[in-house]
């Protein structure tokens, strides 16, 4: 048998020349060494080269070393090991560095005065301001999708899941699932096209809010179908049996028993177009000043802030602080928001799911 | 080509929760072995100590010795990769790989090994599935995926795969325990002939399986839900069935538990 | 099948209706009931309403710029839409999405493939839990940040990065550099690669992790090493459903608007290098083009919005069909 060779070159069948656990730390400690020392030497002052460098090195070196120790299907085994872990660094760096930069740039100008004044009577240039005014505006156009989405989704969902049958319903989830995938831009377009090239109306909170709730339905319609499905076809039939209406069913016993993972997917959502920039850009335009009232008028918003302070700072200092620090601001919000969702997702999962 | 099993205190672990405590027996080589025993008495467990398949659970450890043919399996410098080569396994559950044809389903243990070339592929394909009794239901459809294949059907196709690479001992798993009476039958013949090459191990909930392939038998018992599972008694078969030395096989054996 | 309305009686049939069957023929009896659908049904078809409105008014905007256009829209390489003729085309702006799309594919796929192989199959165990949080909620930091991040941050980090890939690989044309701040399409490339490498990764994750343990076991009976088994049943099995991820993460790279526009230095022409300005995408040209447009301007955007619309629904059409399709075929066998 052709596989009997393949044993009979050691003299124990079971046994491989193995390598030491700590083969791939030193392999790894090696290369990163030899990586900085080849950048040192060459006059290469880039992170990024080095790194490169150090990664290359570990994959070859432990290949080489494994595949003349070890054989060649184990050598494979350790390139492949060794490329995952070299993936998940590569990956975890820029990561990292995009929370780290964020953090360490936006603490400088975050403060209570920078929360609660708006950038009206401050130049782009000028240290100082803050971003009040951005704030509010994306507290009330976020509230207002919200208000919008929320009962268009679940209600849409409810009909899914609970009445749903036939071509209307396979319309339905096909729309949905490709509303999806909407770029924000092509929303804040139609919207553009509908409310204020054919419309006549101005730009207001309100514009942008109408883009961000086609941002959201979808994810709403799909987090909520997903939360109805879970909901045990016992329950119903407990309560239709009681001689309760449908209606109040659905009302009574259906919703309050997924109304965690429903909370859950609209905060998720919520999140999600919290940072939404470039519809409201189109839509709400950009004003320095307070502006309360979301369906007159431009207002800020705190996506489009830091877009500003950015783009017409001229590569100022106090302008990018301030981008960093309403970055940080805007980031701070949608993790707690992600992680109260997380944590209501946790606290309130129906008994019956996965 | 077929060895022994020596096992030598074996205790084996799922954490902190020890599920099979000190077992000792032999295997003899070209024989089936059967492990009988009620639910959660850890005799799955022991089979998979015996191709180093425990550890792949989470948190799974196995203490003891077992010695395949004088080499301990748990011996420092052992590849458990090059193990699991030795002693094939079959699988309670039929698993042939879903997206692999029959024909690549039973190469695929062949393929690891590197190189061999199409005519020499074919040969094995096709003796391994005359060893599985499934070359005439299957030669027409080679190229059709192995999941299209009946429950029985399935499960032969992994016994092909596993003898494909001519393992010493093959392992298995409950293997009738999803199939319907006539694939099982089907199994039984088949486990009659394999055993003129391997060494075969199987555990087994039915009994009258256990005493129609079997030609020794070990009981396995639990004290209690929670404790660890014992091995009370191996025997022949024949001995085991008729006048077990100990009273907890007889009571096993005649339904008064389990 | 509508259900409000009443059904003729149904002959006898063998089988007792469904329980779905009787509940909605008991749902539309009550007027609570009837409000109740009709409000539920309303609220989808609003959907289907704001979907069809979607492609009408782009269209009808689109079709207006579109008539003034002297020019071919889809070859010229020109965005003048106020000048005397109007001249403008997307061939600049279908060039430079494709391309800064496919590297961030190119990127992003195997490196999230790695990453999710790491969390379900390398990692160790209590790491492997809160690495995959970790990446959720990286998936929802807004491109903005992103954008920042990538013009004050990686677009400085990569001058060492270009230099080198000028020395070593400028022969190739690809990756000729003549010395200009990194603000061409491979940093896009490269910023939208880190963006969609959550997505893709948390898609992958979720499908590595479903492979059934009796596929895995398997293998590794046969006496396949790690990677081995990884090759015979986690990925083939995974595979459509990383192909799904991967359009997913496609139709995001796609659309991406600000932190293209903040990191991108646009040119309205199509260069071999992607190293050297050239080209723009059709979301950072509408985000930038914007401000300045007239009338007819806008209208030119919204033509190349609608453009950028069908091809998003083109992508993630084929995903949604890969689903679909990886339901039949999921090797669910018992």
């Amino acid at each position: 048998m052709s596989n009997a060779t393949l044993s009979d070159k050691r003299p124990s069948s079971l046994k491989g020349a193995t390598l030491p656990k700590w083969f791939a730390w030193a392999v790894a400690a090696g290369s990163v060494a030899l990586g900085l020392g080849i950048s040192a030497a060459a006059g290469l002052d880039s992170s990024i080269q080095w790194a490169l460098i150090a990664a290359a090195l570990f994959v070859i070196g432990s290949y080489g070393i494994s595949a003349r120790v070890e054989g060649r299907r184990q050598a494979k085994d350790r390139i492949a090991t060794s490329l995952i872990w070299v993936a998940f660094l590569l990956a975890v760096i820029p990561l990292a560095s995009l929370i780290y930069e964020t953090i360490k740039r936006g603490v400088k100008v975050l403060d209570g005065y920078f929360l609660s004044h708006s950038m009206g009577v401050v130049s782009d240039t000028e240290p100082g301001g803050g971003i009040y005014h951005a704030l509010l505006g994306t507290l009330e156009q976020v509230g207002i999708a919200t208000v919008i989405s929320v009962p268009i989704g679940v209600l849409t969902a409810i009909y899914l899941v609970e009445y749903g049958r036939g071509k209307l319903s396979r319309a339905i989830t096909f729309f949905v699932d490709v509303m999806t995938g909407i770029p924000s831009i092509v929303a804040g377009l139609f919207i553009l096209s509908l409310w204020i090239v054919i419309l006549g109306m101005g730009y207001s909170g309100f514009a942008g809010s109408m883009a961000l709730s086609i941002l959201m339905l979808p994810v709403v319609v799909r987090s909520t179908e997903e939360m109805l499905k879970l909901v045990p076809n016992e329950l119903r039939e407990a309560s239709l049996a009681l001689g309760v209406p449908k209606w109040r069913t659905i009302l009574k016993v259906v919703l309050p028993t997924s109304i965690g993972g429903i909370t859950t997917g609209v905060m998720l959502a919520v999140a999600r177009i919290t940072g939404e920039t470039a519809p409201l850009l189109l839509l709400v335009w950009v004003t320095n000043f307070i502006n309360s009232n979301p369906f007159k008028d431009p207002q800020g918003s705190l996506p489009v802030y830091i877009y500003l302070q950015f783009a017409n700072s001229g590569g100022l200092g106090p302008a990018y602080d301030r981008a960093w620090a309403a970055a940080l601001v805007l980031i701070a919000f949608i993790m707690i928001l992600n992680l109260v969702a997380r944590g209501i997702a946790r606290w309130k999962a129906p008994k019956t799911g996965r | 080509m077929a060895k022994r099993i020596d096992v030598s205190g074996l205790n084996a672990y799922y954490g902190s929760f020890l599920a099979v405590e000190d077992i000792s027996m032999t295997v003899e080589p070209r024989s089936v072995t059967a492990f009988i025993g009620p639910s959660g008495c850890g005799k799955s467990t022991f089979l998979r100590t015996l191709n180093r398949m425990h550890e792949v659970t989470p948190g799974g450890r196995v203490e003891g010795k077992v010695l395949l043919d004088d080499e301990n399996l748990y011996g420092a410098g052992i590849d458990p990769v090059a193990v699991r080569r030795e002693v094939g396994m079959v699988f309670q559950r039929p698993n042939p790989f879903p997206t692999m044809s029959v024909y690549d389903n039973v190469a695929a243990g062949l393929r690891l090994n590197g190189k061999y070339k199409k005519a020499q592929l074919d040969e094995i394909v096709e003796k391994s599935l005359k060893g599985a009794n499934l070359w005439n239901e299957v030669k027409d459809r080679l190229n059709k995926p192995g999941s299209g294949l009946s429950g029985g059907q399935q499960q032969r196709l992994c016994i092909a795969r596993a003898i494909a690479v001519e393992p010493k001992v093959l392992l298995m798993d409950e293997p009738c325990s999803a199939l319907d009476p006539i694939s099982t039958l089907a199994i039984e013949d088949l486990i009659g002939e394999l055993k003129e090459r391997f060494t075969i191990v199987i555990v087994t909930h039915n009994m009258q399986q256990a005493a129609r392939v079997s030609d020794r038998t070990a009981f396995f018992n639990l004290a209690a839900v929670g404790q660890p599972g014992k091995l009370i008694e191996i025997d022949d078969t024949e001995r085991i069935f008729s006048n077990p030395s100990v009273q907890a096989t007889e009571d096993y054996i005649s339904g008064r538990f389990g | 099948m509508d259900i409000s309305t009443p059904k003729a009686p149904a002959p006898p049939t063998p089988e007792p209706p469904t329980t779905e069957q009787k509940r909605a023929a008991r749902g539309a009896t009550r007027p609570g009931d009837r409000i109740f659908l009709a409000l539920s049904r309303g609220s989808g078809i609003f959907l289907l309403v704001v979907m069809a409105a979607i492609a009408v008014f782009l269209s009808l905007r689109a079709f207006n710029a579109i008539s003034e256009d002297e020019a071919n829209f889809f070859t010229t390489f020109e965005w003048n839409p106020t000048g005397e003729p109007p001249v403008f085309g997307i061939a600049v702006l279908a060039f430079g999405t494709v391309v800064s799309s496919i590297i961030a594919l190119a990127i992003a796929v195997p490196v999230s493939i790695g990453i999710a192989l790491f969390i379900t199959h390398y990692a160790p165990r209590k790491l492997g839990g809160p690495i995959a949080y970790v990446i959720d909620l990286l998936a929802a930091v807004p491109s903005i940040v992103y954008g920042l991040w990538g013009a004050l941050v990686l677009v400085p980090n990569l001058v060492g990065l270009y230099g080198w890939l000028d020395e070593y690989l400028g022969w190739t044309g690809i990756f000729e550099w003549s010395g200009g701040a990194p603000r061409a399409l491979l940093t896009v490339g490269i910023l939208l690669a880190i963006m969609i490498l959550p997505i893709i990764t948390n898609v992958s994750r979720e499908v590595f992790r479903q492979v059934p343990q009796m596929h895995e076991e398997a293998a590794l009976a046969l006496g396949a090493t790690r990677w081995e088994v990884i090759r015979m049943s986690v990925l083939p099995y995974g595979r459509s459903g990383v192909i799904s991820a991967s359009m997913l993460g496609l139709g995001r790279a796609l659309g991406e608007t600000m932190a293209v526009a903040m990191v991108l230095s646009p040119t309205f022409d199509i260069n071999a290098s992607l190293l050297d300005p050239g080209g723009g995408t059709f979301a950072q040209n509408i985000a930038s083009k914007f401000n300045e447009a007239t009338e007819n301007g806008r209208d030119a955007l919204i033509a190349s919005g609608l453009v950028l619309f069908v091809i998003t629904l083109l992508v993630n059409g084929t995903a949604r069909i890969i689903i679909e399709r990886r339901k039949e075929f999921s090797g669910a066998n018992a």
